[in-house]
């Protein structure tokens, strides 16, 4: 991939917040490594899905790439410039060309603005001069809502209709890049689906960069081209979105993927799940080694343990599918086997019972 | 494995919440199924639909101010609505027991787990002192629960979020139950506790043959865990038919325009969503029509004239005047 091809690159990422104790002399005594070194490269154009549990990181990556939080290492380069040189002004600036989608679209918005103040506000802040109410009057038009509702402030709106709201903001100043952490997380079934298509509908209408933040796999599969997967503050695959869900070769992946139910009987019936054990391990003092290796059923002595595995491509599929374990050949060959207690079967009684 | 008798036995169940000086709200409207021992339940449908209201009522645990619960809910033949507040404690917790979304706040912050599970045994089942702490911490063990000994003595915030809403099912189970109420258990979970969750009711309903009644909106967990589905929209039952029926062969339209509606991991990419339009507060009220019909594709003039009924055919119970046919299933 040339770089004219790559809007934002992330290279060897690291956010990591201290934990101080001590009550008049402060100490550091640790850190959570909520990002530790991360590598991404978002195509211009394209939509970048990333992946995780809560806890794993995938926010404040989000955020650390707009310079929400400060990255502690690492270089984030937009467009050519490096995010992490810029200061006052400019930084100023180039936050026209990056915005942001929040989960939560009540919590994002100012109950005591109206939309017409909400949507008004960044051109204002931005200095951008002509007329504002024409403006807001075309954003509430493009992500689908009437002009009347200018006048009217956040509560006197449904889930879906704030979210839009959030999202005619985040477009307002014609931004490259939006980051959309969780935008349909928090709406009922049958609004998620109004908004990824509005998201869809937008990028190909204003040329639009996502990099789209969620722990659903299927909203993601659906509206991502490039997918990472993220575990612990590393990404541990990443690849096209139809080569991840087809063959997925990291044992994270796969639990993840096996643990996402299917609206179809049939299917639930019939195929086999990995149950992962426990939960995720502590950020402030993740496991040696590779991150994954405390709950991978596929885990094998000593080396899992003592060296953390780098994202590499594996022979037999495209450069671009890149995972981080030691093993994945095997695995995918079938000469390691998952831990046989991690494996659910297919229900019988359910798949036997032709009445059902 | 099931027989025929049912456990639980919901009939007519309605719910009106009033307001001095406001208008009154119908939560849930005419809701009527039953639960027969061994069997699992599911009442789906997103927010306001009635479906975490007709739970509370069902469990009595709706303020008694201001609410009006009418219809019947039998269990074991005794109506849960009309029995004295002793005899209903003596059956809820014991008989009937109950799993919230939010383990977090359904667990006393201030107290240690342990206390929490051991009251349940101390209530219903007179164990005591070092027995019940014996009981309580096999419990937690069967629950998946690791060192249960040293959990016990923790309080809520030092467990996850995975780990809380099993110490919530090893209390619900504390007095193997014959009916388990379970409202949105995984919702505040991820995805890989979720399963882990799922797998753990599923095997419990198969040890100990109790009933199951899952509300939730999420129609994978339906489809992998349950028996019989209710569809639920605006405090009305539309759909009801067994898993397979209703994921094979959706008749409402909502029905269809939620499975339409979910993105599905094993669908090829870009396969186009088909959102239903609006929004669930876009109702309309119940006795002048059909509650969906604003947002309805199906819709026909007869709609809006008068509420439809729940006509039951072939094993399955549909509200609606125009449903989907055959072809339209798809692309509903």
């Amino acid at each position: 991939m040339s770089d004219d091809d790559v809007l934002l690159s992330v290279r060897g990422l690291e956010v990591h917040f201290p934990i101080r104790s001590g009550i008049l002399i402060e100490r550091q005594i640790g850190s959570v490594k909520a990002v530790d070194g991360v590598d991404l490269d978002i195509p211009r154009g394209a939509t970048v899905g990333l992946v995780g549990e809560s806890g794993c990181g995938k926010s404040t990556l989000g955020r650390a790439i707009l310079r929400l939080v400060e990255p502690t290492a690492g270089t984030v380069t937009f467009d050519g410039t490096d995010l992490h040189n810029l200061a006052g002004e400019d930084l100023r600036r180039m936050r026209r060309q990056l915005q942001m989608v929040f989960q939560d679209p009540m919590a994002s918005l100012n109950p005591r603005q109206n939309v017409q103040s909400v949507l008004s506000e960044p051109l204002r802040a931005h200095g951008i001069g002509g007329d504002h109410a024409a403006r807001v009057r075309e954003l509430l038009d493009v992500v689908g809502l009437p002009a009347s509702a200018a006048n009217r402030y956040p509560h006197e709106f449904s889930g879906g209709q704030r979210q839009r709201i959030g999202i005619a903001r985040a477009i307002a100043l014609e931004p490259q890049l939006i980051v959309a952490d969780e935008p349909v997380s928090a709406l009922d079934v049958s609004i998620q689906a109004q908004v990824v298509n509005l998201l869809e509908e937008l990028q190909d209408r204003l040329g639009l960069t996502y990099l789209v933040i969620a722990h659903d796999l299927a909203v993601v599969r659906h509206i991502a081209d490039v997918v990472a997967v993220m575990y612990l503050g590393g990404l541990v695959e990443q690849a096209p979105s139809d080569d991840l869900y087809a063959t997925p070769l990291h044992p994270y992946t796969k639990a993840l993927m096996s643990a996402v139910p299917i609206p179809d009987p049939e299917v639930e019936d019939t195929r086999q799940r990995i149950l992962l054990q426990g939960d995720l391990p502590s950020p402030a003092d993740p496991p040696a080694g590779c991150r994954f290796h405390t709950r991978c059923p596929f885990r094998q002595p000593t080396r899992c343990a003592d060296e953390r595995p780098a994202l590499r491509t594996v022979p037999g599929h495209p450069e671009a599918h890149t995972v981080a374990c030691h093993w994945a050949e095997e695995i995918e060959a079938g000469r390691i086997r998952p831990d046989a207690a991690a494996v659910v079967a297919p229900n019988p009684q359910h798949a036997s019972d032709p009445a059902a | 494995m099931t027989s025929t008798e049912p456990l639980l036995d919901v009939r007519d169940l309605s719910v009106t919440f009033t307001r001095k000086g406001g208008p009154t709200v119908r939560a849930v409207d005419g809701v009527s199924f039953t639960v027969r021992p061994g069997e699992t339940v599911s009442l789906v449908g997103e927010s306001g639909s009635g479906k975490s209201v007709t739970s509370l009522a069902v469990m009595g645990l709706l303020p008694r101010r201001g609410v009006q619960v009418g219809g019947q809910v039998l269990f074991d033949g005794d109506d849960l609505l009309t029995l004295p507040r002793d005899r209903l404690r003596d059956i809820r917790g014991r008989d009937i027991a109950m799993v919230f979304q939010d383990p977090m706040s359904s667990l006393n912050p201030v107290v240690p787990i342990g206390v929490q599970v051991t009251e349940v045994l101390e209530r219903h089942q007179d164990l005591h002192g070092e027995k019940a702490r014996a009981a309580a911490a096999d419990l937690l063990a069967r629950v998946g629960i690791p060192d249960p000994t040293r959990r016990l003595k923790e309080y809520p915030h030092q467990l996850s979020g995975g780990m809380r809403q099993r110490a919530l099912i090893a209390m619900a189970l504390a007095c193997q139950p014959r009916l388990l109420i379970a409202d949105e258990p995984t919702t505040a979970l991820d995805v890989t506790i979720q399963a882990q969750i799922i797998e753990l009711l599923k095997e419990l309903v198969q040890d100990t043959g109790a009933a199951l009644v899952l509300i939730t909106h999420d129609l994978g967990i339906v489809a992998g865990l349950c028996d019989t589905v209710h569809v639920m929209y605006s405090g009305r039952v539309v759909e009801s038919a067994g898993r397979r029926e209703l994921f094979a062969r959706p008749r409402h339209p909502y029905t269809g325009g939620l499975l339409g509606s979910v993105p599905r991991l094993d669908a090829p990419r870009g396969a186009p969503l088909h959102p239903i339009p609006g929004s669930p507060t876009d109702v309309l009220r119940w006795d002048r029509g059909c509650a969906f019909a604003p947002r309805c594709q199906n819709r026909v003039d007869a709609c809006t004239e008068g509420p439809p009924p729940l006509e039951s055919y072939a094993g399955r119970s549909l509200r609606c005047l125009n449903p989907l046919t055959e072809s339209e299933e798809v692309s509903a």
